[in-house]
């Protein structure tokens, strides 16, 4: 397991789970006993507009929680692509929807999927958010598969709860994308 | 709940402020606390509280005056310019010796200014909450944990002193999620009497007064200078500060609340390349814990605040010119990075050779 410091950032449009995915690696993050912040960009900007969130897990004490170079981006629309790839920490990846977003120039450490379509595919719609967490986990694994199944039980809420197993084999879609390619 | 959760930095403010048993909350709708009325509104009528949602921000700060005068505990809270609007009520709560918790999530200013984070309102908190002779105890956590474990202490300080107690934190705090446990849940009717209160004694007792209207003039003046007896109390007993590796630092930086933690990230990169600095950080702002300042034998102190350069003035004061002071800021919602703060340590450390 990389002890490594994670600082992802989540970004897309408001609706599309940008918010909640971030949520699920914070609290892996937390299930593992690690030092976590969870910082969400708020205001008029998510009103139909770009939303976005800062995660960092680490084992010292987190410093700044907003991430000005993001060891992990996980991109879900164009603008938010073009923002923060540029920004990426050296050896850094992204990971993204090549259906939605077209890379501008080349970029070592940037991987796309068919993130929605493989989820409507599986009958998980609007569960692309989580194909690109387990995508971006199987790339660069922040905690144990045990705890990313259960930090997706601790973020749905107990009104929900049948999006539990649902969320899960998202995950799964995302992991088993990485190894076949 | 002693479990650890993930909690926004405005739901645990409003879950600490019920484990201490508040049980009475006024709000007014503001970007970026609202989150915390929001909570309040859900939680207080199932444990037999009062959540109002108020007119206006002076109602509300009113309501605060009263539920205190009745001796219960009691909050509100607000983002910068409804602050603004209810310094009055909080002058009369001062002059009325009430206690109250009053929460400020800051946001740029002046005016309506912008929605993200910010410590403009250092001033106001810790030199003019509304007119009048008086102070009151500032809390600034740096944490979503501090922004339970101050909620907290703030309404021990508030019951202890007789004091309003205000909690100046930020959106970044505020919208913020990070590990905390909460406190132990105190039940309201185990918290000591206040026999000042003016709630009710059926002719039993003579009756108490809550006032803050003394129109003779030696009366006001014994009023206010026992009231600063009691200020010099809260200055021996309940200032708080945190001092991270300066021992032996030759630049301290000080910096409360969000911006200590950009600095304290600066403290450690500057400290990988031989820079030896350390890091004070206020968590009372009122009373300021100036001896921290002059325990360290700093050659240069510089203040690091996301406003235009308000702490300053205290830094200055408890330095008392015996080092140079510096400021290096972002206003409006702009959040400085480690790397511009790191940068801001390397040149005050060449002008040190």
């Amino acid at each position: 397991m990389s002890h490594q410091e994670l600082q992802a950032v989540f970004a897309g449009f408001g609706g599309q789970g940008v918010l909640f995915a971030g949520k699920v690696v914070a609290y892996a993050g937390l299930i593992e006993g690690r030092e976590v912040s969870w910082l969400p960009s708020y205001g008029p900007e998510m009103r139909g507009g770009t939303a976005n969130c800062s995660v960092t897990l680490s084992d010292d004490p987190i410093g700044s929680p907003l991430i000005a170079h993001p060891n992990v981006l996980v991109a879900m629309n164009q603008p938010s692509f073009d923002k923060f790839a540029p920004e990426l920490a050296e050896g850094g990846i992204v990971v993204y929807d090549d259906a939605l977003i077209t890379p501008g120039s080349e970029l070592p450490g940037a991987f796309g999927i068919p993130a929605t379509s493989l989820a409507e595919q599986a009958g998980l719609d609007g569960l692309m958010n989580m194909v690109l967490v387990g995508n971006v986990w199987a790339r660069a694994p922040f905690c144990s598969r045990e705890t990313l199944d259960e930090a997706v039980g601790k973020c749905v809420s107990t009104a929900r709860a049948h999006l539990i197993e649902k969320n899960k084999e998202a995950i799964a879609l995302g992991i088993e994308a990485a190894h076949g390619a | 709940m002693t479990e650890k959760t993930l909690m926004k930095g405005n739901e645990a403010i409003a879950e600490a402020a019920l484990r201490a048993g508040c049980r009475n909350f006024f709000g007014y709708p503001i970007t970026p606390q609202t989150e915390l009325a929001a909570y309040m509104s859900r939680k207080l009528p199932k444990l037999g509280g009062t959540y109002l949602q108020a007119e206006s921000e002076v109602a509300a700060i009113n309501m605060l005056y009263g539920a205190a005068a009745a001796g219960v505990r009691a909050m509100t809270s607000s983002s910068s310019p409804g602050i603004s609007l209810k310094t009055e009520g909080i002058s009369y709560m001062a002059g009325a010796d009430l206690p109250g918790v009053i929460v400020n999530v800051q946001r740029g200013g002046p005016g309506l200014g912008s929605i993200q984070p910010s410590q403009s309102d250092y001033f106001q908190a810790t030199r003019a909450m509304g007119h009048g002779d008086f102070y009151l105890p500032v809390l600034a956590p740096s944490t979503v944990q501090e922004m339970a474990d101050l909620t907290y202490v703030a309404f021990d300080v508030a019951d202890r002193y007789r004091t309003p107690v205000v909690i100046l934190a930020d959106g970044m705090l505020g919208q913020m999620m990070e590990p905390v446990v909460m406190p132990e849940a105190l039940d309201p009717a185990d918290l000591p009497e206040k026999p000042w209160a003016t709630c009710g004694h059926e002719g039993k007792r003579a009756h108490t007064i809550v006032n803050s209207l003394h129109l003779d003039p030696q009366a006001l003046h014994d009023e206010n200078v026992q009231r600063f007896e009691r200020y010099e109390r809260i200055k021996q007993d309940e200032t708080r500060v945190e001092t991270y590796l300066t021992e032996d630092a030759d630049i301290v930086i000080a910096a409360f609340g969000a911006a200590a933690r950009i600095a304290r990230s600066a403290v450690n990169a500057a400290r990988e390349e031989g820079i030896r600095a350390g890091l004070i950080r206020p968590i009372t702002l009122w009373p300021y814990p100036a001896e921290a300042f002059c325990a360290c034998s700093a050659r240069a102190f510089i203040t690091v605040e996301l406003n235009m350069g308000q702490m300053i003035e205290d830094v200055r004061l408890a330095v008392e010119g015996a080092a140079p002071v510096s400021f290096f800021g972002r206003c409006g919602g702009v959040i400085p990075t480690p790397d511009e703060v790191l940068e801001e340590i390397r040149t005050t450390a060449e002008g040190l050779v």
